[in-house]
Formats: structure tokens, sequence, C-alpha cells
């Protein structure tokens, strides 16, 4: 039984405009153990997705799905109460700003023993003899002392830490690590990127790591779901997904790395991401893809099994019969008609 | 922390003394001679007049005055009453404590019934409850004090004969002053039901002095709880499993009540000024009402001492909330 699976997951949130959909039709399963990247631009969706299987979509989204489920528990029909038992236990979440997630008027040894007070249900003694094991866990030097500092006192890279520490601390499952490096220096990022890989493996941990950070993504994930517009893209293997995108977002995405421009200069992907008012009807990638046709703006692709994973696409790139259905598809282009 | 202290005190000085002469020229702005106003209707012989006015100082020019009344003022003394030849301080340590007594119930009304109602309206925000707390608060903000309290007089006292006109306590019952608080000095003596006396006398007064800075405090809360709940670690603490009611009543309220416990200070201020009209419609024996009586009799050192006092509080309880803002709020205290 996979410890994660979601099904057909989408979350609006009711705007002035009309509704707006964050999360569009998301399906996803996650073993034990699994270390899954989830790309995409800002606002592609990829937080709120998390932030739903957390129960924490802000007010007033709404979450539906066809299956939420968590370790055998569905959580679409969870009481409130079990479910609080499950979040910060089984399931735990840092975020992108170590420092405001803290509360600024609380010590870092009372936020993290109240985890373990609430969900272990430890003595004050025993929570605090633990919270100095976990600080050391997480690399935090003379932990004993920082258990009366602030949030405040300490750096971007420490408070980022103690999230880790408050989020490994009941041994939960999965951990979802919401662009966890985003708000801090490079040297920092690289050091609590070891830190998450070195403890998923230790605790055999699931970890979903969220980030629009390709090479973050590269240097830990075994598989990788693309999103875009708040739609999956393409999910394969992460060796795979690297040497041979099949979505022309994903392609594009990979060619805009620094590392593969050749002539100096940074390739980009002309365009926005649609918003409330311009969601295309057909492919919302259609837009900006370089590849689209009259089929794929006027149909929208559904995910589908493709080469070891998922892929939205009409037109895969490792598809034999791409070619001669784009030509298919293609309209005579605007010259020859007026010849 | 002591070097804070000593910082915040020193700043006190410039406005120390302009309080004093705020209070010294205003009144003096005031038409009406406080010798001629003592002397009524009858008037007052001229050469009589003379005598007077050389007796208490009005003859010589009003910047010298000034500098008499500020020299004897740092030495400690306020002068006396024109019209009952008191000192000053002496009258109002006497009035004090019935102020302070009112003060402090309506301050803790405020608290009790503000900070919860604005922390539900921020809870429920947009609902009926929320709409409801903040249109009954503008009203009570915007309600003039002197026609609320009458208004309360007429239905509870008159209509309703639930409690009583003014005044502080039955005359039916003699409480020798111990502290001066008469809640504490009936439970002291063994005058029977003198205590709920006392009680029944405080309800409308404290209602018509707390109304504005209930106002105040449950809007105040409402719009700190909805900024602090939109904050990251409340999205952390919500994803740590806490329960509701502790992300609302630890979490988030420790922080929302950083910018309350300021307003709560400032309002203090609001709350003498306030007694002094609420303790007018109550006939309530504090220094309220001993102000405005000065101010009909024209008693200059009364008023100016009056005033100088009411702002050394004012300015002693701001001083006491930036010490307990330290308390609440850690940033502030290791950034001294």
């Amino acid at each position: 039984m996979a410890l994660l699976e979601i099904e057909n997951l989408s979350v609006e949130f009711p705007t002035q405009g009309g509704i707006m959909r964050a999360v569009d039709g998301v399906s996803l399963t996650l073993e034990k153990g699994e270390v899954l990247g989830v790309v995409g631009e800002s606002g592609s969706g990829k937080s709120v997705t998390m932030l739903a299987l957390m129960g924490l979509v802000p007010f007033p989204g709404r979450v539906t799905a066809d299956k939420l489920s968590f370790n055998g528990r569905d959580l679409l029909t969870i009481s409130d109460k079990e479910r609080r038992k499950l979040t910060g236990k089984d399931v735990a979440m840092i975020f992108q700003e170590p420092t405001t997630s803290l509360n600024p008027c609380f010590t870092i040894g009372f936020q993290l023993t109240e985890t373990l007070r609430l969900h272990e249900g430890m003595d004050r003694k025993t929570a605090r003899r633990r919270a100095i094991e976990l600080l050391e866990q997480v690399g935090i030097p003379s932990p004993e002392g920082r258990l009366s500092s602030f949030p405040h006192q300490m750096s971007g890279g420490m408070n980022q830490r103690v999230m880790i520490a408050m989020a490994i601390a009941c041994n939960p499952k999965l951990l979802i690590a919401d662009e966890p490096t985003t708000a801090l220096d490079v040297t920092i990022q690289a050091q609590i990127l070891d830190l998450l890989v070195t403890l998923q493996k230790e605790r055999n941990m699931a970890l979903v790591m969220i980030t629009h950070d390709m090479g973050v993504i590269a240097e830990t994930a075994k598989r990788i779901m693309v999103m875009y517009a708040g739609q999956v893209m393409e999910e394969r293997a992460a060796d795979d997904l690297f040497r041979s995108p099949q979505h022309p977002y994903t392609a594009a995405l990979l060619a805009a790395l620094p590392e593969h421009s050749h002539d100096g200069r940074l390739a980009t992907i002309p365009g926005v991401v649609p918003g409330l008012y311009d969601r295309p009807r057909g492919c919302l990638f259609s837009p900006r893809c370089a590849y689209a046709t009259e089929h794929s703006r006027e149909v929208r692709p559904e995910l589908r099994s493709w080469a070891g994973g998922q892929i939205r696409c009409h037109y895969p790139l490792g598809d034999p019969t791409r070619e001669a259905r784009l030509n298919a598809d293609r309209p005579v282009p605007a010259k020859e008609i007026a010849s | 922390m002591l070097r804070f202290i000593l910082t915040r005190v020193s700043l006190v000085i410039p406005t120390f003394l302009g309080i004093t002469m705020l209070a010294f020229f205003l009144i003096r702005l005031v038409p009406g001679d406080p010798i001629e106003t003592l002397a009524g209707e009858r008037g007052i012989d001229p050469q009589r007049l003379e005598q007077l006015r050389i007796e208490f100082g009005f003859d010589k020019p009003i910047i010298v005055q000034y500098g008499i009344y500020l020299a004897r003022v740092l030495q400690g003394d306020l002068g006396k009453s024109m019209i009952t030849q008191e000192s000053v301080l002496t009258e109002f340590t006497a009035l004090f404590p019935a102020t302070i007594e009112l003060a402090f119930c309506a301050i803790i009304f405020a608290l009790a019934l503000g900070l919860p109602a604005g922390m539900l309206a921020a809870i429920k925000r947009n609902s009926i409850f929320d709409h409801g707390v903040m249109g009954v608060s503008l009203a009570g903000y915007s309600m003039p004090i002197f026609w609320w309290g009458l208004i309360l007089i007429l239905l509870f006292s008159v209509q309703f004969d639930l409690t009583p006109v003014s005044g502080r306590i039955d005359v039916l019952y003699y409480i020798e002053p111990t502290t001066g608080f008469l809640l504490i000095d009936t439970l002291l003596s063994d005058e029977e039901g003198a205590f709920w006396s006392a009680v029944r006398h405080l309800i409308l007064p404290t209602i018509v002095l707390g109304t504005v800075p209930l106002a105040v405090i449950a809007r105040m809360t409402r719009s700190a709880m909805l900024e602090v709940l939109g904050e990251d670690y409340i999205r952390t603490a919500k994803a740590k499993g806490l329960s509701q009611f502790r992300i609302i009543a630890l979490h988030a309220l420790r922080n929302a009540l950083i910018p309350v416990v300021t307003v709560i200070g400032l309002q203090v201020g609001v709350l003498f000024t306030g007694a002094i009209l609420t303790e007018t419609i109550f006939s309530w024996p504090g220094v309220g009402k001993w102000l405005i009586d000065a101010i009909f009799r024209r008693d200059y050192p009364v008023l100016q001492g009056g005033a100088l006092l009411l702002g050394v509080v004012v300015m002693a309880v701001n001083l006491l909330v930036d010490l307990t803002y330290g308390l609440i709020n850690p940033r502030i205290r290791h950034n001294r």
C-alpha cells in the first residue's frame, strides 16, 4: 500500500472575479521512504497542493478530491480532531521563511517541546532532553543553551534547522519541505539540503521537496513532478526526466538552466503563467509552447501514463508518431493562405 | 534595564514642564478673577481686592508668577486651595482613590469584554457577529459620555430602579477610610451589605467610563488578531497539529497583545478625562469632580496641582506599560 495516494485533487479560491483554481486535478502516489521533487514556477500550485494534504489551505479555499489517503487513512472524511493527531506527528511540514515561521514570542525550547508534549505525551523533563537531542541531530551547536533563545536571536539557517528539528520530532512518515532553502544564503542552502537528505535516509521517511530550483531537486529527488498553472504536466523518475524530458514545458525549464546556456545568454520561456482571466481552453501551456497546434489550443490534454510516469501533453517529445501528428494538426501557415 | 528606565524617566522632564505651563497659563486665559469669583455677587471693596491680589501674588507679572509657582512645585509644594485653604496634595490624595477605583473597574470591564469580543470578531471575520461588534463599538466610541451616562441613569435607575442614581455608597453606611478604596474598605468593615451597596453604586459609572476604552480595545484586538492570524507562525502552529483553542489563546493572542497593550496605556489618559465627566454625572467624589468644581471657582492652585498630578500618573502608567511590553515582546527585551 502506498503511503500517500492523491487522485484528482483540486483547490479553488472564490475571488471577486470568479473562482480561481490554484490546484487542478492533481494525482500522485508516494511510497514509504520515497523522495519526490515538485517543481514549477511561482503560482503553479505546488505549495497549495501540499497545504491541502496538510489541511492547511487558508480560508476561503475549497479542497475537493476523488481520493486523498495517507497511510491508509482517508483524509477527506477524517474528523478535525483525528486529523490534528496526524499533522505534526506523521506528516510534518517545513516552510520557506524559517524566521517568520517560528513564533517570535516563544523560545525555541518552548516551540520544540510543545510538539513533543502534544503528540508523544512527554513530561517537561523528558521533552526537554529529547529537544536537546533533536537540536543536536540537526546540527545546532550548544543545543542546551539554544533552548532559551528566541527566533530573532538566531540566523535564518539556524531557524530552519529548528524548524526541521520540530518537524522530525515525532518521527513523521512524511516530511514536506516547501522551498526550504529559498530564503537562505547559497552556502547555507547546501547544508540544509544535506541535512534533509541525511535525515531522510536515517529515518527512511518519505520526503516531498517543493522548489522552483531544478538544481536543488536534481541533487535530492528520485522522482520529479513538474507542475504548471495548478496542473501536473509531467511526473517521472529524476534521471529519466533530466536525460530525456517528455513534456515541452519540462524541456523548456531544463533549457533555461544557466549551465545549459551556450552563447552566454539565458534561455527563457516567453510569456507568463495564465491567470484567472486568461486561462486557455485547451492545454494550459499552449500559449507559451513552441509546438502548440490548433488541436492543443482547443482540447485540454488529460493526465495519462507515459514512459514510466505521467504526462499531460498531446505530443510527448519521445513519441515516435509525434512529428506526423504535429504536421497533421498544425494549421496551414498564414502565408500560404494569402498567396 | 536600569539604563532603559533612566532614559525613560529623563524623557518625562520636558513633558512635566509642559504640563505645568499648560495648566498654569490656560486657566489664566479663562475670563473671571478668582478673588471676584470668591466674593460672589455682592462684590468686593476695591481696596480689599487689591490687598488680596497682592496676598495671592496676582499683582506680579505673569512670567514671574509662573517662575514662583514652578520653584515651589520643584520643592514639592503644590500650594493650597484658595477656597478650602487645604493643601492641594492632601485633597488630591484623599479623593484620588475614588477615581482610581472607578478607573480600574472601568478598564477591567473594558478588557474583560473588549479582548474576547475583538478576538471572536477576528476569528469569525465578516460574520454577523463581527459586523455587530464593530458596529456597536463604533457607536460606543462616538457616544458622548455625559449623554450615555444620563441615558443609563434614566433607564436603569429611574425606569427599572435597578441601580442607584449617584454616589459611592448608601448613606446608611459609614465606612472608615482605611485604604480609600471602598470595595476593600467595606469588606474590612463589619457593616453588613455595605460591600454590595458599593458594588451597585459602581456598576453604571463603570459602564459609562469603560465604554470608550471598551470600543477601542475591541477594535484594536480585532485588527491585531486578524493580522497575526495571517502570519507564517500561525500556519506552523496548525502544521504542528495544535488545537484551535491553543493556537488562538496562546500563539496568536500573545502576539496580538503587543499593540493592544500600547493602546491600553494610551487609554489611561482618556480614562481620566472621561472620569471628570463621569464623576460629575454620578456625583462620584473623586478628583474629576474636584477639578470641575475648581474650574467654576477659578481655584488656580487646585487646577494646576490636579492637572500636574494626573499628568504624572498618566506618565507613570505609560512607563509601566512600556516596561510590561518587554514581558510580552521578547524582541524588545533583548534589543536594549
